[in-house]
């Protein structure tokens, strides 16, 4: 075997993170990770991303979704993770099982609009919007795995910084993210 | 192997003649999954969570009598494989948004669920229609949590002696805790806060008014200690 004394430099991870139908709590619960942030700049870069405002996604090792799917714009930034990262990661609660956007899935979806903008008495009746610039919604609000396949499961609402920061260092180093007792939250 | 004792996960169980597997395990401080079975009430054997491989034969253990010398498999990966997709399929077979449920931290789905590691439902919902009964002043019924248990009808057939809950209706969909009055509502029975059925329900459809959040997320019965030990020790 050859000695090879030169370390291979090190390339950075990538990675992209959206919110789809969530309320970018998860996304602050990241940052909540404070100064080890410092630490995962050393081993990841970031593509699309709220932090870098880049508006698509690029190819990409790890991919983050955070909220469920509840309209067709959801749908296509999903597609868009899915075909360019290698490894997706569902986190929060709404991207694991649709979460609060998700207990809308037993009314009638037209009852809903209707009723938020023209009939409530003291809500604004200015008519549904169909601005052709709003994405439509979905009839049903779907958690992320019943629309791509999804690698990896981080539940919470949100998931605290500490399991987030266990959840990426075991991804990290290769190893199966393993989140115990007190760690481990659906709430 | 002393006369009554069996093998569970390699280790020798003493029982009294009698006892289940459940209940001799337990007294032995061996934690086995279950969900239906209260060491009050007799086994209802319907969650299937407390399988376990006597002689290598898939068994309930909150309804099988402990026998002497039988070898008891329990939390084999096997098993515990098999529990969690039983749990998937119960979360996605109701309406689980723990973030919102008063329950969160003192139930025993969800406390089952993560000793078990359960990170997804994995399984497409099926996001059911189901009823709450908010006509009792102290009690609020929420349906969409109902595993079906029937430690409820238990507890007030039993414990009570008022027959408030009754099992009815068939199949997936129609299989449902029926509430014993002639509106269906529970306001329109004699049940009361203080009945052993109002405090029975392991996960969140039996809820006391007014004390939601008298103790809050994080201090909760199985916040403190996974429910592999809570349910051993209680
Ligand atoms: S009953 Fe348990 S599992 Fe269901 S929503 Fe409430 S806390 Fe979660
Ligand atoms: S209401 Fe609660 S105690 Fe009764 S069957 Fe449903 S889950 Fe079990
Ligand atoms: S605990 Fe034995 S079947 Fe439910």
């Amino acid at each position: 075997m050859n000695a090879n004394t030169a370390t291979p430099a090190k390339t950075k991870l990538r990675v992209a993170t959206t919110s789809l139908a969530g309320c970018f709590g998860c996304h602050m619960s990241f940052l909540d990770i404070d100064e080890r942030i410092l630490q995962l700049v050393e081993l990841v870069e970031f593509d699309r991303s709220p932090i870098t405002d880049i508006k698509h996604c690029g190819p990409c090792d790890l991919g983050i979704i955070e909220g469920g799917v509840c309209n067709a714009e959801n749908v296509h930034v999903l597609h868009e993770f899915r075909k360019n990262c290698k490894i997706l990661v569902a986190m929060g609660a709404c991207a694991v099982n649709g979460g609060l956007p998700a207990q809308r899935n037993h009314l009638d979806l037209r009852d809903i609009l209707e009723e938020v903008y023209q009939t409530e008495p003291g809500l604004t009746h200015g008519g549904i919007p169909n601005d052709p610039e709003l994405p439509l919604p979905l009839n049903k609000v779907h958690p992320i795995h019943e629309v791509v396949k999804i690698d990896y499961f981080l539940p919470g609402c949100p998931p605290p910084a500490d399991a987030i920061w266990k959840f990426l260092t075991d991804l990290l180093a290769g190893r199966t993210p393993h989140l115990g007792h007190g760690l481990l939250h659906y709430d | 192997m002393s006369e009554n004792t069996f093998l569970l996960d390699g280790e020798a169980i003493p029982f009294v003649p009698g006892q289940t597997v459940m209940q001799a395990a337990k007294a032995a401080g061996k934690y086995i999954p279950h969900l239906c079975w209260h060491p009050e009430f007799k086994p209802h054997g319907s969650c299937k969570l407390c399988t376990v491989k006597a002689n290598g034969r898939f068994v309930s253990s909150c309804t099988m009598e402990a026998a002497a010398g039988v070898t008891i498999e329990n939390r084999t990966p096997e098993l515990d494989d098999k529990r969690r997709t039983l749990l998937q399929l119960l979360f996605v077979e109701g309406n689980h948004f723990c973030p919102s449920c008063e329950k969160s931290g003192n139930c025993l789905l969800q406390a089952t669920a993560y000793d078990l590691g359960m990170m997804s439902p994995h399984f497409d919902h099926f996001f059911p229609d189901r009823p709450v009964d908010a006509s009792h002043p102290d009690i609020l019924l929420d349906f969409n949590r109902c595993i079906l248990c029937s430690l409820c009808v238990q507890a007030s057939e039993q414990a009570d002696k008022k027959n408030v809950f009754v099992m009815g209706g068939r199949g997936m969909r129609g299989r449902r805790i029926i509430i014993n009055s002639e509106s269906g509502k529970l306001g329109d029975t004699d049940f009361a806060a203080s009945d052993r059925a109002a405090s029975i329900c392991p996960v969140g459809v039996i809820l006391k008014k007014r004390v939601g959040f008298a103790v809050p997320i994080g201090e909760r019965k199985y916040d403190q200690a996974p429910a592999s030990v809570v349910e051993v020790t209680k």
